[in-house]
């Protein structure tokens, strides 16, 4: 009787103790711990800022090549090899310097000669819509192959670069692509770029073999993005924080934020409504604004952002629906429902990922903004734009509020996540 | 008979909106980031266009209803009397008031469901806040315009 009382009496401590741990796992699993902190709203806004929270990359239906190896391997030689260049000693890298977080530091890019926009950082693009700072590409693989052609950039050609692959590359990329065609009496120099030359020695080439020259360069920038897919931003130690005030862990040293990164984190999601634009795990909107920056100090010509590049993208010859695109009918959506109309999008730029921001100075699209304090102070101000209309609204932070803000933004840093050999050269030269 | 299947239609049109609107409500109350930030605005998903010709309501494919995602809705369009309407012009717009910017797609209605459903397809919003989305609905009721805001 009393082994049986005994029993019972440990039987409905257990449930009740099943109960108690169903009770707690269900709120920290639905409505988490009541940070001291931050309130419910605010712990929910954070979490969605975490890294934690990017979801895995899917298949690219543009690009079939784009998860495998082999074309990553092929893309990452790509990617550092100067001789697809029209000089011999431009790459990929020479602009997306790999210990630089694929960016150059500069306020325009050098490549054979000098662009009129600022590098961009290649971590985690893969995840984004659009690409070039006026989204005028609309995959990672189209995106790479605008600069190859570029004059300014690369400042080759599609024939040069066949024969490049060729020559050098012919094992690979038969592996992964199939047979290139044949290149017997394939100009040297010949694609639809701004040398005349080039130009008309394109023209006089048959449509067939264009079509054919096209598809190996476009096959070329699908294993490049092959390559650039697999480098995501990881963690930092706003993450961390916020992973730990979400979930009610202890704080770490790894994890915990100072006063005045603390005070600029509740100005970034507050006051200073950063949050508006740079939110979601990778702190971009994916979309495209006019904030007023000024214009460059140099004289460039003019940019009227996203106004030319919605255009640009619809007609762009390797976009999702292109005739070089791996895509079914229903797979571009994006290009498909894109906005490529209306006043809002001149001088509208992308707004870019603030992960390892404080590394990448100077900013904007054309490094008009020399640090961070300055680009803080741009949006306390908010002047009118040199053109277009402005979306901003100034922030009326103090000085005091200004310095917390970057205190916040610096603490953004984390490692890139990448096969261990992805961020440093192959070496692809003999 | 016409009028009691019109009024069965009806009723059931009626708990079909309101299980609708409920469930946006709790989808539009659990993803409000932005609670404060918006003044308040409307946020019924069942509503009658300006000038009375039709009563609408809109029922998001992804609920909650996500940041930076494509999605489709289906907006449902009803006469006044209960008459649903398939056959119907309709063109979509919005954005932030707050904001001053429009929709950061081109949302389109792609075809007619039947039942007086309508796909839209092409939708997305890429931030949290207040937002507006306003349908211009032209058919042989009549053209009106429908708004329904969304706190986001």
């Amino acid at each position: 009787m009393r082994n049986s009382e005994a029993h019972h009496s440990r039987s409905v401590g257990i449930l009740l103790g099943l109960g108690a741990v169903v009770l707690v796992s269900s709120m920290v699993g639905t409505v988490r711990r009541q940070s001291a902190k931050w309130t419910r709203s605010e712990l929910t806004l954070l979490g969605s800022l975490s890294i934690r929270t990017l979801e895995p990359l899917g298949d690219d239906p543009s690009n079939r090549y784009a998860t495998d190896p082999r074309a990553a391997a092929l893309g990452r030689r790509l990617f550092f090899d100067t001789r697809l260049s029209g000089n011999g000693k431009v790459s990929c890298a020479t602009c997306h310097v790999a210990a630089q977080d694929f960016q150059d530091g500069k306020p325009l890019a050098d490549g054979v000669g000098r662009t009129a926009r600022r590098t961009m950082p290649i971590a985690g693009t893969a995840h984004s819509p659009w690409l070039f700072w006026d989204g005028r590409a609309d995959s990672q693989w189209a995106q790479a192959l605008g600069p190859l052609e570029s004059a300014v950039e690369h400042g080759g050609s599609r024939t040069q670069y066949a024969h490049v692959v060729s020559e050098q590359y012919r094992g690979e990329y038969e592996a992964v692509f199939g047979a290139l065609p044949d290149l017997t009496g394939l100009p040297r120099r010949a694609g639809p770029v701004s040398d005349t030359a080039w130009r008309a020695s394109w023209q006089r080439m048959s449509a067939v073999r264009r079509d054919e020259i096209s598809r190996v360069y476009a096959n070329m920038g699908k294993a490049i993005a092959a390559y650039e897919r697999q480098i995501e931003p990881g963690v930092s130690r706003v993450d961390r924080y916020i992973d730990a005030e979400v979930t009610g862990a202890r704080h770490g040293p790894e994890s915990s934020l100072t006063s005045d990164e603390e005070a600029g984190l509740r100005l970034f999601i507050g006051r200073a409504r950063c949050v508006t634009c740079h939110n979601g795990p990778l702190l971009t909107d994916d979309h495209f604004h006019n904030t007023g920056v000024p214009l460059p100090v140099m004289a460039l010509p003019p940019d009227s952002g996203r106004a030319a590049g919605g255009r640009k993208v619809i007609a762009a010859e390797f976009n999702c629906t292109s005739r070089y695109s791996d895509a079914g009918p229903e797979d571009c959506q994006e290009l498909r429902f894109a906005v490529t109309e209306g006043s809002e999008l001149v001088r509208a730029y992308k707004t870019p990922s603030l992960r390892n921001v404080a590394g990448r100075a100077p900013y904007m699209h054309a490094g008009q903004l020399a640090s961070l304090e300055d680009v803080v102070a741009h949006y306390a101000a908010a002047p009118a734009a040199p053109f277009g209309r402005s979306e901003l609204k100034p922030t009326g932070l103090s000085p005091n509020e200004q310095r917390q803000l970057v205190a916040f933004l610096r603490a953004l840093t984390g490692p890139l996540v990448a096969p261990a050999t992805y961020l440093s050269s192959p070496d692809s030269r003999p | 008979m016409h009028l009691l299947q019109a009024s069965l239609y009806s009723r059931r049109s009626a708990v079909r909106t309101s299980v609708v609107a409920a469930g946006v409500v709790m989808a539009l109350t659990a993803c409000s980031h932005f609670g404060g930030s918006a003044p308040s605005p409307d946020i019924a998903t069942v509503k009658a266009s300006a000038h009375r010709l039709y009563r609408a309501s809109v029922r998001p494919a992804l609920v909650p209803i996500p940041v930076r995602r494509l999605q489709s809705w289906t907006l449902h369009i009803d006469t006044m009397d209960g008459r649903p309407v398939d056959a119907a012009t309709i063109t979509m717009n919005g954005g932030m008031p707050q904001h001053g910017h429009g929709l950061p797609t081109a949302p389109h209605v792609t075809r007619a469901l039947g039942n007086g459903d309508h796909l839209v397809e092409g939708v997305k919003f890429n931030m949290g806040g207040w937002w507006v989305v306003r349908f211009a609905i032209a058919s042989s009721a009549g053209t009106d315009t429908v708004t329904f805001n969304l706190s986001l």
